[in-house]
């Protein structure tokens, strides 16, 4: 349907069109609802880009005049660790929680579309709940229960006869700790969309494994996963982009990114050298780093996936 | 094992899953509004109670009455409604505009407004702040609701959904002489209205929810939302003011919970619209 009407609007511009201004003028509604876009977007994503490029060639503290300098700033990013650990705790909280995150939403998304399961919408909105609440709110009740010497996780352990965790206090068991929240807050939005892209594959697969004799566990690794191939794929690529942005969870949960740096993202020490330290053109140089280090990255995901597609 | 005593193992082993995740879930939120009914020497006790063994109102009071919340609260209404009008706004009509004209340059100019969704945000940090300086908008609403007014995700969804409606509907409205805005206004805003609640209810969302615009831009407290004035409580000498968090996010959750449970349907209509068809 809208493709014939496409065609149609085709041959009725190329019919009457003796000349491209005139299609310009006779577009010009057009033109208008889509100006503000374009307008936004000049103005405070395309000009800021600009400045920033300039900004980075330049030392300003955000008042008076800007300094050239040259690549200084760029020559001193190498020998910035902490730029470089919240780069490497990027990938390393990524790969302790995404997986996982991906796996749990997947499995949760099945057994609650095979119908086996009393209580579908009951638990979908329980389990999606989480994704509306602000991470402020969420980032120091998950410090409450986590409290090293008193939290509720931490008797509960107790309980059961078992010693306290450093929760917020060793560097590995923080990472675990955000990673928690993060899975809290997220399992229900992704679990939301592998329960669309769910319908949208054909039931006939799985039911004919299923009836050959396969286990629905075997129907679930060899069936179920490689055609939710593409939805994976998007949760996959969002979830990268959104690991190395993480910023209110760990300006939170581990107060700016603590302990030790353990869990500082690329985001919040952008962040904290501009606005903590307001080294303007320093931070424009890092955030251009980033940009390059995030498009190599999403690049190599991405044909790596294709690869394997 | 025979077939039966399968079944009832299966159910058994799914239904445990089912109930660990639920508490798993409902646990911070229990625990949130529990504390923020307690003193501050019950919060941390020995042994734990969901129910406090005195509860309190002193941390509703406090942060309602010393504290102003609900100016804070105002802000965030505020804040959310105006930027989800002017989001609603631009991208229905920027998504009329793709769906339903053909004009020269329509493709490479659609294609630039996918490319620039990939623009990681930490790059416009700095840069976004220097200019929002420069216009005086540090301390005002406007750069946490007009720069992301014509945002290229809900203009690419509305196009998906404009896309669907008949050209016959648009061009009778254009033969009995209505003009472009008037078709735009009293044609096509009505047929979309579901989906302007879905997308509208994501923007209110992630609006309500934001915290790194406010903590750059609202510098001074009688305009913070409520994520700074959460973050910003402090204790009376020597606690940490748990209660008063907890008090202050209960107040932030109950409203996006109210419409939540209200819009469910529509929410996760508007968030799997934009993955999957995508």
């Amino acid at each position: 349907m809208a493709q014939a009407q496409g065609v149609l609007q085709r041959q009725g511009t190329r019919g009457s069109s003796p000349s491209f201004w005139i299609q310009i003028k006779k577009s010009r509604w057009a033109y208008l609802f889509i100006s503000p876009f374009y307008i936004l977007f000049a103005i405070f994503q395309l000009i800021p880009l600009v400045l920033s490029l300039w900004m980075s060639f330049t030392r300003w503290k955000g008042v008076g005049p800007m300094k050239f300098e040259g690549l200084i700033n760029f020559s001193l990013i190498p020998h910035d660790k902490l730029f470089w650990q919240s780069m490497l705790n990027g990938v390393i909280i990524f790969i302790m929680y995404v997986p996982l995150l991906l796996f749990m939403a997947l499995v949760l998304a099945v057994i609650l579309s095979s119908g086996r399961v009393k209580g579908y919408k009951f638990f979908r909105t329980i389990i999606f709940l989480p994704f509306i609440t602000n991470m402020v709110a969420a980032g120091f009740t998950f410090q409450i229960l986590l409290e090293q010497n008193s939290g509720l996780v931490n008797q509960a352990l107790g309980y059961l006869g078992l010693p306290g965790v450093p929760w917020l206090e060793n560097i590995w068991w923080a990472r675990v700790s955000l990673c928690l929240l993060i899975i809290w807050a997220w399992l229900g939005y992704d679990m939301v969309i592998m329960l669309a892209g769910l319908q949208t594959i054909p039931h006939d697969y799985t039911e004919a494994a299923l009836v050959d004799g396969a286990s629905p566990i075997q129907a679930f690794f060899h069936i179920t996963i490689p055609l939710m191939r593409p939805v994976i794929l998007f949760l996959l690529i969002t979830s990268t982009i959104g690991t190395f942005a993480l910023f209110t969870e760990v300006y939170i949960l581990t107060n700016q990114g603590g302990p030790i740096s353990a869990t500082l993202t690329p985001m919040l020490r952008i962040y904290k050298v501009a606005f903590d330290s307001f080294q303007f053109g320093y931070a424009a140089a890092l955030s251009y780093t980033y940009f390059a280090l995030i498009f190599v990255l999403a690049i190599f995901q991405f044909s790596f996936n294709r690869e394997n597609m | 094992m025979s077939r039966k005593t399968k079944k009832i193992l299966t159910d058994i082993i799914l239904y445990t899953v089912l109930i660990g995740i639920t508490i798993f879930m409902m646990l911070p939120f229990l625990w949130m509004l529990s504390t923020s009914f307690k003193l501050p020497e019950d919060i941390f006790g020995y042994p734990p109670r969901f129910i406090p063994d005195n509860p309190v109102l002193d941390n509703y009071i406090y942060v309602i009455f010393e504290k102003n919340v609900l100016v804070n609260l105002k802000n965030t209404v505020v804040i959310a409604t105006i930027g989800t009008a002017l989001s609603l706004f631009f991208t229905t009509l920027g998504g009329y505009g793709f769906a339903k004209f053909n004009f020269p340059g329509k493709k490479p100019l659609f294609l630039m407004l996918l490319a620039t969704m990939v623009i990681p945000g930490a790059v416009m940090l700095v840069p976004s702040f220097i200019i929002m300086r420069n216009f005086g908008w540090v301390d005002t609403i406007w750069p946490l609701v007009i720069p992301g007014a014509a945002s290229a995700f809900g203009i690419f969804f509305f196009r998906q959904y404009i896309s669907t409606i008949s050209d016959e509907l648009l061009d009778a409205a254009r033969i009995d002489g209505a003009g472009e805005f008037r078709i735009y206004w009293n044609i096509v805003v009505p047929i979309i209205a579901p989906g302007m609640v879905s997308l509208g209810l994501i923007f209110f969302m992630a609006s309500w929810n934001n915290f790194q615009g406010p903590l750059i831009y609202l510098k001074s407290a009688e305009k913070w939302v409520m994520t700074q004035a959460i973050r910003s409580m402090q204790g009376s000498a020597g606690f940490t003011a748990w209660g008063e968090y907890m008090a202050m996010s209960v107040i932030s959750l109950i409203p996006l919970l109210i419409i939540f449970l209200l819009f469910q349907r529509r929410i996760v209509e508007g968030i799997t619209a934009g993955a999957i068809k995508g």
